[in-house]
Parts: C-alpha cells; structure tokens; sequence
C-alpha cells in the first residue's frame, strides 16, 4: 500500500495514472491526437471536482470514469470528423521491429477499429486494464452482465474479424493439402 | 478439433494484441503538456480560483 493514503492530498495521486488515462483515451478515440486533448479535458474536470472523489476509493477508476464521460459528451462526435483514425493508429501503434508481430498488430487494430465503442471500453478495461467486471461495470455505469455480454460480444467479433484475414492463408494451405492428398489416395 | 484449436489461438492472440496495444500507450513517456497542466492547476489553488490557469498560458512559458 501507499503511504498514508488518508492524509495525503489525492491530487498527488492523479500524476500516477496519466499513462493508464492515455492509454484508455486512445483505445475510445482510436487518435492520438484526440486522445490527448480529452485526458487534458478530463484532467482539468478531474482536479477541480476533486472534493467528489471519495478517498479509498480506487481513483483510476474515477479518472476512466471522467474521461469516458468527456468522451461521450464531447469526442465521440469529434472522433467521426476525423478522417485519418486508421493511419495514425497504425502510425502511433506499429512501430515494433518484429515482422510478424507488426503485421498481426495491424490486423487486430484494423479489427478493435470495427468494434463500437461499448465493445472497445469493455474489453480494454478487462482485457488489457486489469479491471474487474465489477469495476468495469460501475465506470461504465452499467450492469455486471452487461459488460460481460459485452465482452464477449467483442471477443467472437474480433475473432471473426481476424479469421478473415487468415483465412487467405488458411486457404491456400488447404489447397496444398487437397493437392498431396489427392495425388496420393492411400495417405486419404 | 482442429477448430477448437484455431478458436483458442485467436483468443490467446487477441489478448496478447489487447495488452500490447494497451501497454504501448502506458509505456510510452507521458508528454510534458501534461506535467505542466497539473503543476498549473496546482498554481491555481493557490490564489483561490480553480482550474482558471488551466486555459491560461503562465507568463514564463
């Protein structure tokens, strides 16, 4: 635990979750440049409403719950306007050297982009956030079953959405198959 | 079978492609846009009247 988490002053705390806030603000806005606007947006929200915040609480929590709530009041629609999403996404998130992993990056970001927006925050605070469905379900102000429909829904359609791709692939090993077999009937 | 197979690899790889597409951004160095925001919020305090120095530039910047 924290020092003294009762006498400190919880605004020393935000500092430790701009990274997290980022991360989520880029997975709503799939834009960086949006992204950041919000969680500036969110953070002035954040410190002036501070006396809200119940101390002991989880304040990550409480910040996603800010900048969610900037999202849909504000940048869901500035989002739509924007025309680049998907280069600067691929921009911002492909920068690995290894190949292969670049190439399955840029189909599953290809995928994540696809989702809605109820699909993406469901699965990034569960999948990647490391939330409960229980605080998932309270930042989303949601049920519990929600969010896990929710994420399951997002799930079987990224599955899909990647099977796809592969599926050029898978096809063609599958000929190469049909092909052994077929000119040598006693491996059948 | 073999689909059970495919269908499990894609999730293990859905979550792996999840975590990093996350952990990239946290990762990343937080830009100082967002230091000097809090220390000007902070500044703010000071003189009683909140968040009105977020939109204002402080004259040494």
């Amino acid at each position: 635990m924290s020092d003294a988490p009762e006498t400190r002053d919880p605004r020393d705390e935000i500092v430790e979750h701009l990274g997290a806030m980022r991360a989520f603000a880029i997975s709503l806005t799939r834009n960086g440049s949006l992204a950041d606007d919000m969680v500036q947006d969110a953070l002035v929200k954040a410190w002036t409403n501070m006396d809200k915040f119940q101390r002991g609480t989880n304040m990550r929590a409480w910040l996603f719950t800010i900048l969610r709530n900037t999202f849909y009041s504000h940048y869901r629609r500035r989002r739509r306007e924007v025309e680049d999403v998907d280069n600067v996404m691929a921009d911002s998130l492909a920068q690995k050297p290894d190949h292969d992993g670049r190439l399955q990056m840029n189909d599953f970001n290809a995928a994540f982009d696809k989702l809605n927006e109820e699909q993406r925050e469901a699965l990034i605070l569960v999948g990647a956030g490391g939330f409960s469905y229980e605080e998932a379900a309270a930042t989303c102000g949601v049920a519990v079953g929600t969010v896990k429909s929710r994420v399951n829904r997002a799930r079987a359609r990224l599955a899909e959405l990647m099977q796809l791709n592969e599926g050029e692939a898978l096809e063609a090993t599958d000929q190469v198959t049909r092909g052994i077999v077929a000119s040598n009937p006693s491996a059948a | 079978m073999t689909q059970q197979n495919s269908s499990s690899r894609l999730q293990s790889q859905i979550d792996r492609n999840l975590k990093r597409a996350y952990d990239d951004v946290l990762n990343e160095d937080v830009p100082d846009r967002f230091h000097e925001l809090l220390a000007r919020l902070r500044n703010s305090d000071g003189s009683g009247e909140p968040a009105r120095g977020a939109e204002e530039p402080r004259a040494d910047e």
